[in-house]
């Protein structure tokens, strides 16, 4: 479609796993005529053709949106969580950033808390058990007053947008040497504690978030900062030391 | 057989409709609440806002999808906004005005009851999510921030960024997550339903396959709630995430579950063209953007000159022409089929010449580059990283592409279908929406429909029907669960030659081509035709690697995939049937002389509604007559 468009010759070496217990290893495909206009989950759909076509079991991957959002696709590509491009998911990242002859290596993401369940799919319903511990605000349908009766400033506003920005894609945990979640869970503690309703409950969500992070086997941050490097959606680091601040105020609170 | 249509629509006054049927709901006193077991199938805003509200009720939820996350439904990736008749910019709006403009924009093909209903709850819903740390825009007071959005001349569109999809789900799945921590919810992901059971006429039950274990599971409960989205994809190409899909819907309608207009598409006038025979899905520029961009083609046929060379006499802002007072802001439905109309008279652009231009060098010379920057700058860099070019320099390229689907299971004011116990939420059912959905009003409707009316009518139909005690040993079960293994058996003992996608392709063209924004009835014959061949063809030589067990992506691709092809041919039999053209259905038979969509509301006054009747068998068309005693029937005009 672009002017620019080529063809690129690629080698693909990309991890296969039949299932959770297999031990997995890594597999050589060659791949001709790849369009630099195509997205990189397309190019995964060009081999996946030619596999099926063949009878062979082809590589299984999440995805869904396909447009940066819903946090399903999840890939270390060339060693990197999401690919080469900042602010990217893999599946915005697109054929044009690589040259031809380049070789790929595609990986799932490798932590104790997201098992690979085949190829590059893993688990990481962790997530959604850090999140059940206190990622909320409790209030029942129904109760809520005229959305206007509590004024937030801008400020406060933008910053819990930009916090509650986060896909749940796990990037940050994959590029962490220690599997850390705590920019996954900073950022749903500090978007809610933005709100005048969300302070209530504050130190005490950061308290419950943070032990079932630890219980699910998630590990220490000690600021080595790649999460937020590898995090596609720009979340700050900034987010973790205001999450260790209610934390404190939870421990002071004896929650 | 043959069902009974009643659409339950309560007496009285439109605006007492609600009140007085919340009044006379029975309820179920809390303690009995826990006796009830409710299935929801689906997470998005309609299925996660529907189980968090009944669990915190007491009920006791079980909730299914198909992501490994409730997190990730396909609500997630709505941009725009959500509508709300707030009036808080004091400029005109009210429930009346949203009512009116909903009904209208629909092309008048909606249940006026529901459209005012959803009218009068969308306040609440704004409420609702503010309450929940939904991180809304707001201006520098600290006061919810609205904007104008698709065809509307009010401003009652609230967004976050845009991303209000995602952030409203996430207040959904935050709600729900907390009930699962709570125990009152018990959450089953990677699970796709693959039928639905009765037992004694009722909805009461589930079949689904564990997608990574590939285990067969059965579960009861004493209603069934679906919300499982769209089925725009059948086109194969369309801005619909790549999971969605029609399958529980379409098993529901197999059971006997009513299927209403299903030929109601709406194609969306702003995506991004399609690129090559290797894309997966189309990208949505969000609507917003028509609030500053022009939309033109040059005046000269085949002109394939770069598109700022092209001088302002030579340039034909077609909108601006046509409808002087709605402009760039005509609904989606006019929209699309005017670049449509363009592009089949050789005047479009880019390198397929399947495109139309989006110009927003005006709007950068009037506000600056920044103002349009921080608009719409995470647009524009969306559309640079797929098309690597800048809007900044150069007009975007659109066209349209199917985007929702307005037509869907039938259920009456209730929610409830033609299956005693199935209920059905968001845009799975056949909604609010009539023939044309406007920006803005899907996000609303799916949380209307799970925060605040199944909450109400639920209840109700549990006291109303004695619902004896049902196992999954049932021979219901058994049988729906020997029905569902033999499908797949036989779908992996084909080992043809084609792949799954492959034939999604070919019945994605037939639909884009011939039941698409411009339909007539030799096409629409035709596409039947070619639909039952493609069919024919995807059972005898369709291929799938693997088994059953384990995860199997190809599999589950194609049980997708049978499921469109059957209703690929509804769509086209209910679009022949319709012959007249109203919102997003545009039958050329039914146009005036200026090629504008012409309503035919003696006969077409009515929601279609099909009925199964076997797999050999034609299915039978039904009609709930429409009733417009509100808002009088009128031509819709935007010139
Ligand atoms: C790109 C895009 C942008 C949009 N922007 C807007 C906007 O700005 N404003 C607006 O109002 N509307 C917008 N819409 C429309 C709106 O997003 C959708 O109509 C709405 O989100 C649908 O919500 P839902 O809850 O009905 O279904 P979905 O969000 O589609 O959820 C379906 C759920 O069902 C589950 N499911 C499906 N099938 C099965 C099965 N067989 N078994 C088990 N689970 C199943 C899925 O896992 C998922 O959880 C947009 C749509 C698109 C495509
Ligand atoms: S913080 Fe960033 S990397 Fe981590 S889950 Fe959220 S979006 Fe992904
Ligand atoms: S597929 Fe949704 S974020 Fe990549």
């Amino acid at each position: 479609m672009s002017a620019k468009e080529e063809m690129l010759t690629l080698n693909l070496k990309i991890w296969r796993q039949e299932d959770r217990n297999d031990k997995g290893r890594f597999v050589d495909y060659k791949m001709e005529g790849v369009s630099t206009d195509s997205s990189f989950l397309e190019m995964i759909d060009m081999l996946n053709d030619e596999l099926v076509k063949e009878g062979k079991d082809p590589v299984s991957f999440d995805h869904d949106c396909r447009e940066g959002i819903c946090g399903s696709c999840a890939m270390m590509v060339n060693g990197q969580a999401h690919g080469p491009n900042a602010l990217t998911t893999t599946c915005q990242l697109h054929m044009r950033s690589f040259t031809d002859g380049d070789t790929i290596v595609i990986e799932p993401w490798r932590s104790r808390a997201f098992p690979v369940l085949k190829d590059l799919k893993t688990d990481r319903s962790a997530f959604d058990k850090i999140i059940a511990a206190g990622g909320y605000i409790s209030v029942n349908t129904g109760n809520a007053q005229d959305a206007n009766n509590l004024p937030v400033s801008k400020e406060n506003a933008d910053l819990a947008m930009d916090a509650a920005s986060c896909i749940g894609c796990g990037a940050c945990v994959a590029a962490c040497p220690n599997a850390s979640a705590m920019l996954f869970t900073s950022a749903k503690i500090s978007q809610l504690a933005q709100f005048p309703q969300g302070q209530v409950e504050a130190a005490e969500r950061a308290s419950n978030m943070v032990r079932e992070m630890d219980e699910l086997g998630f590990g220490n941050c000690t600021n080595h900062a790649e999460c937020e490097a590898a995090c596609p959606k720009g979340i700050d680091l900034r987010n973790i030391a205001h999450m260790n601040r209610e934390f404190l105020k939870a421990k002071v609170k004896g929650k | 057989m043959g069902f009974k249509l009643d659409s339950k629509i309560p007496e009285g006054p439109i605006q007492e409709k609600w009140e007085k049927h919340k009044f006379k709901c029975k309820l179920v006193n809390p303690a009995n609440k826990r006796k009830f077991n409710v299935i929801v199938v689906g997470t998005g805003l309609a299925g996660g806002s529907a189980a968090a509200s009944l669990a915190e009720l007491g009920y006791n939820v079980k909730s299914f999808c198909i992501h490994d996350s409730p997190r990730r439904a396909h609500s997630i990736a709505a941009q725009g906004g959500i509508n709300a008749a707030k009036n808080y910019p004091n400029d005109g709006d009210s429930v009346w005005r949203l009512f009116y403009d909903t009904v209208k924009g629909g092309d008048y093909r909606a249940r006026e009851a529901n459209v005012y209903r959803l009218a009068q709850v969308s306040n609440n819903i704004i409420d609702q999510c503010v309450a929940q740390g939904v991180p809304f825009a707001r201006d520098y007071g600290g006061y919810l921030a609205n904007r104008s959005f698709g065809g509307a001349q009010v401003s009652r569109t609230f967004y976050a960024k845009g991303q209000t999809g995602q952030q409203l789900l996430l207040g959904a799945y935050s709600s729900m997550m907390r009930q699962v921590n709570k125990g009152k919810i018990q959450l089953y992901t990677r699970r796709e339903m693959l039928d639905l059971v009765l037992v004694n006429g009722k909805a009461r039950g589930i079949i689904v396959r564990d997608v990574i274990t590939g285990d067969i599971e059965r579960h009861t409960a004493d209603a069934v709630i679906l919300a499982t989205g769209g089925y725009g994809n059948v086109y194969y190409l369309s801005t619909n995430a790549m999971l969605s899909n029609a399958t529980a819907a379409w098993k529901a309608y197999k059971k006997g579950a009513g299927f209403a207009n299903p030929c109601f598409t709406q194609i969306h006038p702003t995506c991004i063209p399609v690129h090559g025979d290797h894309q997966s899905k189309l990208t949505l520029m969000s609507e917003s953007l028509r609030n500053d961009g022009r939309v033109w083609v040059p005046k000269d046929k085949g002109d394939k000159r770069h598109p700022n060379d092209i001088p302002e006499e030579e340039r034909d802002y077609y909108l601006e022409r046509i409808y002087p007072s709605f402009g760039n802001l005509v609904p989606r439905d006019v929209a699309s089929r005017q670049a449509k109309f363009r592009t089949d008279e050789d005047r479009g652009v880019g390198k397929t010449g399947l495109a139309v231009y989006l110009d927003f060098s005006e709007a950068i010379k009037r506000d600056g580059k920044e103002a349009i920057e921080a608009r719409y700058g995470n647009l524009f860099e969306m559309y640079e990283r797929i098309t690597d070019e800048s809007p900044y320099k150069q007009p975007m390229r659109i066209y349209p592409a199917v985007h929702y689907t307005m037509g869907g299971l039938w259920v009456d004011y209730n929610l409830m279908s033609t299956i005693p116990g199935l209920h059905v939420l968001g845009e799975a059912n056949f909604s609010d929406h009539g023939a044309n959905r406007l920006g803005a009003s899907a996000l609303m409707q799916g949380l209307a429909d799970g925060y605040f009316v199944i909450p109400y009518t639920l209840g109700d139909y549990f006291n109303n029907h004695d619902l004896e005690p049902v196992d999954t040993n049932h021979e219901e079960f058994d049988k729906a669960e020997k029905e569902v293994k033999e499908r797949i058996d036989k779908l992996l003992s084909i080992q043809g030659t084609r792949t799954v996608d492959d034939f999604h392709r070919s019945l994605g063209k037939i639909m884009w081509d011939n039941v698409g924004m411009s339909r007539n009835e030799a096409r629409l014959k035709e596409a039947i035709t070619e639909i039952q061949k493609l069919r024919a063809e995807f059972w005898k030589d369709v291929k799938i690697p693997g088994k059953a067990e384990g995860i199997n992506d190809e599999l589950e691709k194609a049980v997708k995939v049978a499921d469109f092809l059957e209703l690929g041919e509804l769509m086209a039999r209910d679009a022949l049937e319709r012959v007249e053209s109203c919102g997003g259905h545009f039958r050329e038979e039914s146009q005036t002389p200026e090629n504008e969509a012409l309503r035919d509301d003696e006969n077409f006054a009515h929601s279609a509604v099909w009925e199964f009747k076997g797999e050999k068998e034609a299915p039978v068309r039904h009609r709930e007559e429409l009733k417009f005693e509100n808002v009088p029937l009128t031509q819709r005009s935007y010139k």
